[in-house]
């Protein structure tokens, strides 16, 4: 018996420490805890109800393998005849009930601060077209398409010959990404030009759908800097799959500068 | 109990191939309506399942092998249309039909004429259906949700969608029509409600939330027609109207649908664990209540299925707590199922093994759907991986287990002929080895960022999704095993079935000699 805990515990332990471990790429088994302030909470409230669910799974699992084991007619259990016990029913309702509670508080709190998107620096317009991301830097004058980059566009192709393998962040890759700051308060206003579209960078916790003809906030605000990358996440059609989010988080110095880059590409182009 | 003399019109062998179609064309008998309900939603099963086989395929690794995009999506609209409308709940019809006035103690349902065209819609529905896969443009490839605008670019297949939608929506809800009627009037005397099976009692309250749920598909599918023939505009902005209404529209049918789904199978397990725990039901009018709760609580849930749309904070905190609340009441269920198992004498029979790994599998399908339930979370979740995996979890070792559960536990009354036990536990074993295979890495492809609805995907996808469509491919050649199962008891070929067939069964439906004969209770029987 004793023997038997330390292997139940030890293998709980592992599977904890596997699911808390961060990103492990193939065979990432947990969601990112992301780059922002809010990502931060959301990967918090998942980790608490996962661990509630966990627990609450261990007990009710415990009481139908007990159950199988020790009342199975074979091992000569004989049937008790009892059809209630109020007192249990009562407590195995309210406890629930009361975990709910617990449960919804810090959830609901988390979600105001999310949907508050007052005091931003940024705006950018968001906007989804069949198959491809629009970026407006509305306060800026700097606009442009974003699309699947050359390689792996090629590579996709139906029997396209090509390993996905030997493509470099295959289908997670644009021509064009976004930029903006580290540590400033980014408002995204999204929409779409034709059907629905959704706008998912995993690591921001952000997804907002895309509508036409009407304009969707979101805001974030990233506390380091690298290359996040994300999908389309609302089915638009063929396409869906290949018109993925890049979303590069730099320092404010090279931010201005790519800003006054684009914006002296915007002059030569005919845009 | 009483049962008639075999009735001399209907035993006799008929001449001929017309006679015998024309029979079963013509058939107002539940048990041979039941029985057609039941072929016909297996069938489907086969055909939504090799379209999940096309699905796991093409999924099996990165970059496209096998088919375009285009089909591709088709092949997740049907199959998700199939399942839904042409096999789970034509498979729970089928179960009502057989097992409800048998229950009851009643001779038939009460709209016999009605049940008959109720099914021969279906055949006609998914054949509408079915065949756009061979309309210039393909099958419908929207989704199963239809959403607009992506659906008003369907093409072909697009009013041929629609009218089947209507037609399965119109079977439905005559037949719950039926089902209501007949619970309500023909119990036999001193069968009052509260002393009504379970199965019977989830399938008084299904039918009420079919009728509710129903008419709006079919007003929302109706608008999705008009906006795209009749020049209205009730989902297009440039014309006053907003995609969105159509998501509450659709979602308003949509989340009573899914308990519409399952509140069947929850009860199939309340009548399979009793038996074979030889014990009753734990807190019966509990569970009733907790039904009745879950009934009500489904209808004002909806727009958790859109939590991304852009909805104001009130609405998202609003249906939120709705959604969590849900857990309460299917929490009760779980832990009564449980305490009927507690101090029983318990065998494990193929009907209870399906009964067990529901409620180990279902469970899990319940806590995701509690994490989804959480609003910054479902931020996450939402059109990822992680909600395949719980919506799979819920219908497949939730509903379908509960099916064949009701399948195993009711073939020898059907058949008069004991399934081959060996066969129905190897069936059970691979099946439920294999669901999990399929289902469970789903879940971790959706927290690790997956979308889903896409045939090709990013490589640190690659080995889960690799398991997941092993498991799939197990799982699809595993039903075979149960198409066997259930020919050779259509051939006779077992051990001859007494009427009581489970020493701890109890109820009206095992006191008449199995098979059962055509017409039972053609005079009603006392119950105390």
């Amino acid at each position: 018996m004793k023997t038997g805990f330390r292997a139940w515990a030890g293998i709980l332990l592992v599977t904890g420490l596997a699911v808390t471990a961060p990103a492990l790429g193939d065979w990432q088994l947990n969601m990112p805890r992301g780059v922002t302030t809010t990502s931060r909470e959301v990967y918090d409230l998942h980790m608490m109800v996962l661990w509630l669910c966990t627990i609450i799974a261990i007990g009710v699992y415990a009481a139908m393998v007990i159950a199988i084991v020790r009342f199975r007619k074979s091992a000569g259990a004989k049937p008790a005849k009892f059809t209630h016990n109020t007192r249990a029913e009562v407590i195995w309702t309210t406890i629930p009930a009361l975990i709910l509670v617990g449960l919804a508080i810090p959830s609901a709190e988390t979600l105001i601060l999310m949907e508050d998107a007052r005091g931003s620096e940024l705006t950018i317009k968001v906007t989804g077209y069949q198959w491809r991301w629009h970026y407006d830097y509305i306060d800026d004058g700097v606009r442009f398409f974003s699309s699947l980059d050359q390689a792996s566009n090629a590579a996709r192709r139906l029997r396209s010959g090509i390993d996905p393998t030997t493509v470099d962040n295959y289908l997670l890759e644009v021509d064009n990404p976004v930029v903006v700051p580290v540590d400033t308060k980014v408002r995204l206003l999204i929409t779409a030009a034709d059907v629905l579209h959704a706008w998912w960078v995993p690591e921001f916790a952000i997804k907002k759908d895309a509508v036409p003809g009407y304009v969707n906030e979101a805001w974030f605000e990233a506390t380091e800097t690298g290359t996040y990358r994300g999908q389309c996440a609302e089915l638009c059609g063929r396409d869906h799959a290949f018109m993925p989010v890049v979303v590069n988080v730099v320092t404010q110095e090279e931010y201005e500068a790519w800003l006054e880059e684009r914006r002296a590409e915007m002059v030569t182009q005919a845009f | 109990m009483s049962t008639t003399a075999v009735d001399v019109h209907h035993e006799h062998r008929e001449r001929g191939f017309l006679a015998w179609a024309l029979r079963w064309i013509t058939t107002t008998n539940h048990k041979e309506i039941g029985t057609l309900y039941l072929i016909f939603a297996l069938l489907m099963f086969f055909v939504g399942g090799a379209m999940a086989m096309v699905i796991r395929l093409e999924l099996f690794q990165p970059g496209l092998q096998f088919v375009e995009p285009h089909f591709f999506n088709q092949m997740t609209t049907m199959h998700a249309l199939i399942m839904v409308f042409g096999m789970i709940m034509p498979a729970f019809v089928g179960f009502a039909n057989w097992m409800i006035p048998m229950m009851i103690g009643a001779p038939d349902m009460a709209l016999p004429r009605l049940n008959n065209y109720s099914f021969w819609l279906l055949p006609f529905a998914t054949s509408l259906l079915l065949l756009t896969l061979f309309l210039p443009g393909g099958a419908p490839a929207a989704g199963w949700t239809m959403y607009p605008p992506l659906v008003l670019q369907g093409g072909d297949s697009f009013p041929f969608m629609i009218f089947a939608v209507h037609l399965l929506g119109v079977s439905s809800i005559l037949g719950a029509i039926n089902i209501i009627v007949t619970i309500m009037n023909m119990r036999a005397p001193g069968m009052a409600l509260l002393k009504m099976p379970m199965f019977v009692w989830t399938w008084l309250i299904t039918a009420y939330l079919l009728i509710v749920a129903l008419p709006v598909l079919a007003g929302g599918v109706t608008m999705l027609l008009t906006d795209q023939f009749f020049g209205t505009s009730f989902f297009e902005a440039a014309g006053g109207g907003d995609p969105v209404m159509y998501q509450h529209i659709f979602w308003f049918f949509g989340h009573p649908e899914v308990y519409i789904i399952i509140l069947p199978a929850f009860g199939i397990i309340s009548q399979v664990i009793p038996t074979f725990s030889r014990k009753p039901l734990f807190g019966y009018a509990s569970m009733v209540y907790a039904t009745a709760a879950i009934a009500f609580l489904s209808m004002i849930v909806w727009a958790h299925h859109m939590f991304t749309v852009g909805m104001p904070l009130g609405g998202q905190l609003f249906f939120m707590l709705t959604t969590m609340i849900i857990a309460v009441p299917t929490g009760v269920k779980i832990f009564n199922w449980t305490a009927t198992m507690w101090r029983g004498s318990l065998s494990f029979e193929t009907p209870m093994l399906y009964a067990l790994a529901f409620l180990f599998l279902f469970t899990i399908g319940g806590f995701s759907g509690l994490m989804l339930a959480i609003v910054p979370a479902d931020f996450q979740y939402h059109d990822s991986y992680f909600v395949v995996a719980h919506f799979h979890y819920v219908l497949v070792p939730g509903a379908v287990f509960g099916a064949f559960a009701g399948a195993y536990y009711w073939l020898p009354k059907w058949t008069g002929v004991m399934y081959d036990e060996k066969l129905g536990k190897l069936h059970f074993w691979l099946t439920a080895i294999f669901v999990n295979v399929t289902f469970f890495p789903q879940h971790f492809l959706g927290l690790a960022g997956m979308p889903r609805r896409i045939p090709d995907y990013a490589a640190q996808f690659t080995d889960f999704n690799m398991i997941s469509s092993i498991g799939a491919f197990g799982l699809g050649l595993a039903q075979l095993i149960f198409v066997w199962v259930v020919v050779k008891c259509a051939l006779g070929r077992g051990e001859k079935a007494t009427a009581q067939v489970w020493e701890g069964a109890e109820g009206l439906e095992w006191t008449v000699p199995s098979p059962a004969p055509l017409h039972t209770f053609d005079k009603p029987p006392h119950v105390e």
